[in-house]
């Protein structure tokens, strides 16, 4: 038999995109030996599109991946170049972060930050193929017919997967920024029954900041105050100097070549057969669909500090190359633009993630998780999440402790994953703040107070930092208990502070809490009314003044987590024959026999499970716990 | 723990008693509120277990009936909770009076099978009995929403439906905003979430006012009138209608080939439905017309087939005979004005049903027709749906929770919340008016949010 090279490790990291480097650290980090694969060692937590971690909902995805342990946050304070919190003046749920990353930095911050992790080895390498036995997952092999052995594999294989990127009639089989694409894994995959979708997404041009005219452009600065993603950063640690972003439009001349130029397009002539993403439409979509818009925004994004390279967000394209050039030209400010990269869009390789169970393991495979694009989701922090969770399950399963699982109640990764892995997915899906149906619970400013215990038992998180969580929901509790019982009375002082501050004047005594929870003033703006007030971090005094301001609509949706939470602690038994509950509907046997859901809350999100089927499983499980 | 139910548990119909099953661990706390007894700083939830007691059930200072109240506690009951039994007069009105009580008070109406479920849950039944439990709770609730969605009347499915859509293209404009905030701005939104909150609040409302009278379904004996064309089924339906002054006349919002009128034949109530001509065709258009008439009849409670005495019987009238042999149904033979090719004596042999001659022309037969109906539905050959009522009691819960929410939407723009907490409410009407209409929301917010605005990156 031939030689060959044969190594153990506890676990394999395929691809060390966002979602392989979060799942290689929470390995390591446990103490598990660890190696993580990627074609290239330069292009480590590579940022292939938008230059910007976090957004609406995305945001709330780094808090939840910091509070349990993870590195995303972290990466992020310590490398951007801009931040800002969206959605300011709306209600605190969908407050959300977005910093603007240097990308190489990002990447070269997380490619320390591994290299120094102890338990963890950077491979570069393909990986071909999964070796299992008894459905359970027993090594990997590489290109070069390597084996490592190993107990747990998780795939992150990201847009590789017989990646095809597409403008025009060019079309070149490699992954994003012309590297490398995994030609063979998907075979491999194939062979274990694994069932595969072929998605698509895309990218717009990067132009050259020297030659664009920014006068004609709206200046877009952060924010003078920047809040870090990170539970551990200090925010007076990392104010730092900040670029700007620019605002352009497109106008009916965009329009009219891209138009006349449609049937050049790949996507309308069919030369791309993926399924792309209804949120991140083609400039060329958006001018089909959205005819009757006169204009569309641009935003001009630097790549880093590194370079001048701009990213063009809002023009994704893959139309041919001379078409962008004309396209391109029509924009404000971008008249003299040189095209660095062209526009490009990709097709890929991902699995149906139903046949994932929450955890992020295969149903049928013992020991192989998977996250991230590969899961038919899109988005850096997407990906981070899932690469986290399975990450920690890859390691609990190797030491023999529960694994973890967050619901819908408790984090937004609950929600991206219960999405996942329940409901058919047709395009890669992003988070969105109209996912969380508790979102008034799943906000971004409490996601330690949710999240640093699982953390913590999990390993991740250290005691220093969830003793500190331990301690500010004490005060939190004792403030809020403090406010609701402070009686004032309608004195003269009060009635003149409220006149000044266009509040109507006291009739009778109140609480302080009443006074908080009066739309124009807020519990900061009350601290000269208030002598006995403690001295209190930043952070207990903005729980307490969203608790109080909010409190009606937070206990609603408390109430509506205990009903769900009934449903989802009835939990579903393995070795359930659903053909033989012949009072199930038909399409219902069929789907719970297909999908095989967890909990009786999952399956009733299975479109096609009715009500009633529910019903008819609930007495069933009756008839088992006899 | 589990929340508390109720029910009218005896058949909805003019029996001489009836009885509204209460269960649940409010069910003795609840009952004590709609009930009253005659003696003196007495209360319901003093009294023993298994005892029976006499007086009357309230809604608010309003007598709703005098009744006699079975309390029986947990765990020896058919649920195996605490249950109240109020036995009340039968008839229609009291009961429904007396179970809406106990639902404002909190109760909630029982789904199809539940009280059975619980009991097998809570162990008063056998494991043998699992089975039939499962029967029982699969079809009553398919029943009843098929039911439920087949009694609401077209007009009303069509407000519910634009109801909806206006709410799921605010709450979308919201989220799209929220998703997107560099794309789209809610700068003025407010006033215009307020003009179409408080319209389509209004248009909930009085949907809700005609509720009581039982408008928003219709109850009715479903009655198909089909036929060959030019049989006179219009002109026939045309004629009915006309006799009856008091009718609603209704525009069937379903169907564009359908069309639904109400009318009362002596006492019964009659939901007539008009169909397109049967006959062999290859005429697409007009063989899904087809299709649709034969489906109609298949649901109907009665038919009336209309055939035309002056032309030959073909094949499309041996069909509609074949398809009507295992129905309620009364021939009317029509054109008996005119020279006879089939005749009622030929009808009757071949289908063994009642014959009606009539003429729609000169408005004869009709008081045969009357007489015919009112003596099948007096022998209790017609029935009026049993949950006919709970249809429309759920319905006029749903309707208000919707106008809640929407008030609850009111509230918060009138306090100037931020935006993100309209939507909430908004999520709740928008999903309460769904039930009615046996619409679940799986991504409606999502894709209605892609179609209608241009966001992402």
């Amino acid at each position: 038999m031939m030689s060959r090279l044969v190594r153990n490790y506890q676990v394999v990291v395929v691809g060390a995109g966002h979602a392989g480097c979060e799942a290689a650290l929470a390995c390591a980090r446990l103490g598990l030996d660890t190696v993580i694969f990627t074609v290239s060692v330069d292009s480590i937590a590579l940022m292939p599109c938008n230059p910007n971690i976090g957004g609406s909902s995305k945001g709330h995805l780094v808090r939840d991946v910091d509070a349990l342990g993870g590195e995303m946050g972290k990466n992020i304070d310590a490398v951007f170049i801009q931040s800002k919190m969206l959605n300011k003046s709306k209600g605190p749920a969908v407050h959300s972060l977005r910093a603007q990353a240097d990308k190489q930095a990002y990447s070269t911050r997380m490619r320390k930050t591994m290299e120094e992790t102890e338990h963890l080895t950077i491979k570069q390498g393909e990986v071909v193929k999964i070796v299992t036995e008894d459905g359970r997952v027993r090594g990997v092999e590489t290109y070069s017919k390597a084996v490592y052995e190993c107990k747990a594999v998780i795939l992150c294989t990201g847009t590789y997967l017989k990646a095809r990127c597409i403008y025009g009639d060019v079309s070149t089989n490699t992954g994003p920024n012309g590297l490398q694409a995994a030609n063979f894994l998907t075979d491999s995959l194939k062979e274990l029954g694994v069932k595969m979708l072929r998605f698509k997404t895309g990218t717009p041009a990067r132009i050259d900041g020297n030659t664009i005219d920014y006068d004609k452009m709206e200046r877009q600065t952060g924010d003078e105050w920047v809040r870090p993603f990170s539970f551990s950063t200090s925010a007076e640690e990392i104010q730092r100097e900040q670029v700007s972003c620019w605002l352009t439009y497109t106008n009916e001349r965009t329009h009219e070549i891209i138009r006349n130029n449609l049937d050049r397009s790949p996507l309308y002539s069919g030369k791309i057969e993926g399924t792309g993403p209804r949120y991140c439409p083609s400039i060329e979509d958006k001018v089909v669909r959205f005819a009757d818009k006169d204009r569309h925004q641009v935003f001009i994004e630097p790549e880093g500090l590194y370079t001048s390279e701009m990213y063009v967000g809002g023009m994704s394209s893959s139309l041919p190359e001379d078409v962008q050039f004309e396209m391109y030209h029509t924009v404000p400010g971008l008249e003299h633009a040189e095209i660095v990269r062209n526009a490009y869009a990709i097709e890929y390789d991902c699995i149906d993630p139903r046949q994932l169970n929450a955890t992020l393991e295969f149903k049928s495979i013992q020991g192989l998780f998977s996250a991230g694009q590969f899961n038919g989701s899109s988005g850096y922090e997407e990906a981070a999440a899932q690469g986290l969770i399975a990450g920690i399950n890859a390691s609990m399963k190797i030491l023999n402790r529960d694994m973890v699982t967050l619901d819908r109640s408790q984090s937004y990764i609950g929600v991206l994953i219960d999405d996942l892995v329940t409901k058919e997915n047709k395009e890669p899906y992003r988070m969105m703040t109209s996912r969380a149906e508790y979102r008034l619970l799943l906000r971004q400013d409490n996601a330690d107070l949710r999240l640093r215990e699982i953390g913590w038992k999990a390993g991740l998180v250290g005691e220093k930092e969830y003793e500190y969580v331990l301690w500010k929901k004490e005060k939190i509790a004792e403030e809020i208990d403090r406010v609701n019982q402070k009686h004032l009375g309608a004195s003269e002082r009060i009635q003149s502070f409220l006149r000044k501050n266009k509040s109507a004047p006291l009739k009778s005594g109140v609480t302080l809490a009443d006074l908080i929870r009066r739309p124009e003033l807020d519990y900061e703006m009350l601290k000269e009314l208030d002598e006995e007030r403690p001295n209190l971090p930043w952070d207990v005094r903005e729980q307490v003044n969203i608790h109080i301001k909010y409190e009606g609509y937070i206990n609603r949706q408390e109430k509506q987590v205990l009903q769900f939470k009934k449903l989802e602690q009835k939990i579903l038994p393995d070795d359930i024959d659903y053909e033989k509950i012949t009072n199930l509907r038909k399409e219902a046997r069929q789907k719970l026999s297909l999908y095989r859901p967890a909990s009786l809350g999952q399956a009733s999100r299975i479109s096609g499970v009715s009500p009633s089927d529910i019903s008819v499983l609930m007495v069933y499980l009756g008839t088992i716990h006899r | 723990m589990r929340d508390t139910i109720a029910a009218i548990s005896t058949a909805v119909s003019a029996s001489g008693i009836g009885i509204i099953r209460v269960s649940g661990t409010r069910a003795v706390e609840i009952a004590n509120q709609v009930y009253r007894s005659k003696k003196k700083n007495w209360e319901l939830s003093q009294a023993a277990t298994h005892t029976i007691h006499y007086g009357h059930i309230y809604d608010g200072e309003e007598i709703v009936d005098e009744v006699l109240v079975l309390l029986m506690r947990a765990p020896r009951t058919f649920t195996g909770e605490d249950t109240v039994e109020i036995d009340c007069h039968g008839g229609v009105y009291a009961m429904k009076r007396v179970l809406e009580a106990v639902l404002k008070k909190g109760a909630r109406i029982a789904e199809p099978g539940e009280f059975t479920k619980r009991a097998f849950l809570n162990g008063r039944l056998d494991l043998s009995q699992a089975e039939a439990v499962m029967d029982v709770i699969q079809s009553k609730n398919q029943q009843a929403l098929n039911n439920s969605i087949r009694q609401l009347k077209g007009s009303v499915k069509q407000k519910i439906t634009e109801i909806r859509q206006k709410i799921l293209y605010e709450i979308a404009y919201i989220e799209a905003a929220l998703d997107d905030p560099e794309h789209m701005s809610l700068e003025g939104f407010d006033e215009r979430l307020l003009d179409t909150v408080k319209e389509q609040k209004l248009r909930i409302e009085q949907l809700l006012s005609t509720s009581e009278d039982g408008k928003i379904i219709q109850e009715g004996i479903r009655t198909v009138i089909i036929g060959k064309p030019n049989a006179g089924k219009s002109s026939l339906l045309n004629v009915l209608l006309g006799e009856e002054r008091a009718i609603v006349t209704e525009i069937a919002g379903t169907t564009r080939d359908t069309l639904e009128e109400y009318i009362h034949m002596g006492g019964v109530a009659l939901k007539l439905v008009d169909t397109a001509g049967i006959r062999q065709t290859s005429d697409v258009v007009e063989s899904i017309g087809v299709d649709k008439a034969l489906n109609q009849a298949e649901q109907a409670d009665l038919i009336l087939y209309v055939a035309d005495a002056s032309v030959p019987l073909d094949e499309s009238d041996y069909q509609i005979m074949e398809m009507i042999k295992e129905k309620q149904a009364i021939i009317l033979l029509n054109k008996s004005d005119l020279p006879e090719k089939v005749n009622a004596r030929e009808l009757v042999r071949l289908t063994g049903k009642h014959v009606t001659e009539v003429s729609a022309k000169e408005e004869t037969g009709l008081e045969e027709l009357k007489i015919q109906i009112e003596s099948m539905f007096f022998q209790g050959r017609l029935q009026l749906p049993e949950d006919i009522y709970i249809t429309n009691l759920r319905h006029k819960k749903l309707l208000q929770e919707a106008v809640e929410s929407l008030n609850q939407v009111l509230d918060s723009l009138y306090s100037h919340m931020p935006e993100d907490f309209y939507s909430i409410d908004l999520m709740t009407a928008y999903e309460a008016l769904g039930s009615i209409l046996g619409e679940s929301v799986d991504e409606d917010v999502i894709n209605e949010i892609f179609h209608k605005f241009c966001v992402g990156k």
